[in-house]
């Protein structure tokens, strides 16, 4: 076993262990918590298959925006953990037993069909996986790249939509209204004489 | 170099650990929308793992886009769950079944 064998071993265990932790941990942000961990160990094992843009993109938009966007809304909320665990015990045997024939039955099917092909030996230092995944996103996936951007304009319209309320009761400006004003409604020119 | 077959049952097991996740937490709706997420990374991971074997940029762009979608997804979820929240003062999913006839 290399080196980089034992590097990938650890974080595969790290984020193998921080799933299971997300899926039995009692309180929700301790959850998100792991989570992160777990993305993070998974965005290292990438790093290790060479995929470094998507690895530091995991990192920075996944990590950094939308798990403490999870963060955000599960502190914000007051959920009641107590009543959302009923029944986490009666269904723990049939989620084991799922759990471990389909994660059985995809092992044995991949080492199974273990390929013949060695590895690929690792690319040269001056090869940019950023760049290539540029080349091949700006070029021939340019239409899907488009329509990825009008999904995530989609996703904001909706976002804010869906959470924006009106709330007769606060005070507030009319912007409309204070722009259409005119001078003569707001100002008086008053002419007096002056006193001696 | 690590070998194809660690990614896959790398990926295999985490995705084994989201289903059961679904399985244990179905009344938590965030846990729900965690474990997918989890879900969507064990998909990523293979993705990433025969790019690397095969030498092919196409996987990585394919996990870029899942990420995007992804991200929309989790935005667009939460952005509910805040609604609900909002109106029914629970996410329990057990009180949401006000479509039932």
């Amino acid at each position: 076993m290399t080196f980089t064998q034992f590097v990938f071993f650890v974080f595969a265990t790290v984020a193998v262990l921080s799933a299971v932790a997300v899926i039995t941990l009692r309180n929700p942000v301790h959850a998100v918590l792991a989570l992160v961990l777990a993305f993070f160990s998974a965005a290292a094992a990438w790093l290790l298959a060479e995929a470094e843009f998507l690895g530091i993109t995991l990192v920075l938009v996944y990590v950094g925006a939308v798990m403490v966007l999870f963060l955000f809304v599960v502190m914000m909320l007051d959920i009641n953990i107590a009543r959302m665990r009923e029944g986490f015990a009666r269904y723990f045997p049939v989620g084991l037993v799922v759990a471990l024939v389909m994660g059985a039955e995809l092992v044995l099917y991949v080492l199974s069909r273990a390929p013949e092909a060695p590895p690929p030996a690792p690319t040269p230092a001056e090869v940019s996986n950023t760049r290539m995944l540029g080349e091949a996103l700006y070029t021939q996936y340019l239409y899907p790249f488009e329509i990825a951007a009008l999904i995530l304009l989609v996703a904001i319209v909706a976002a804010i939509t869906l959470t924006l309320r009106r709330r007769p009761d606060t005070k507030y400006l009319n912007p409309a209204e204070q722009i259409r004003v005119r001078r003569e409604e707001r100002v008086r020119l008053v002419k007096m004489k002056s006193e001696s | 170099m690590i070998p194809l077959e660690h990614y896959l049952v790398f990926g295999a097991i985490l995705f084994a650990l989201s289903v059961a996740g679904i399985f244990l937490n179905r009344k938590n709706l965030i846990v729900l929308l965690m474990c997918i997420e989890l879900m969507l990374l064990a998909v990523n991971t293979n993705f990433i793992a025969f790019s690397h074997q095969f030498g092919d940029m196409a996987g990585q762009v394919f996990v870029f886009f899942i990420l995007t979608v992804a991200a929309a997804e989790a935005a667009i979820g939460l952005a509910i769950l805040v609604v609900l929240f909002r109106n029914r003062r629970s996410i329990n999913v057990d009180d949401l079944d006000s479509l039932k006839g």
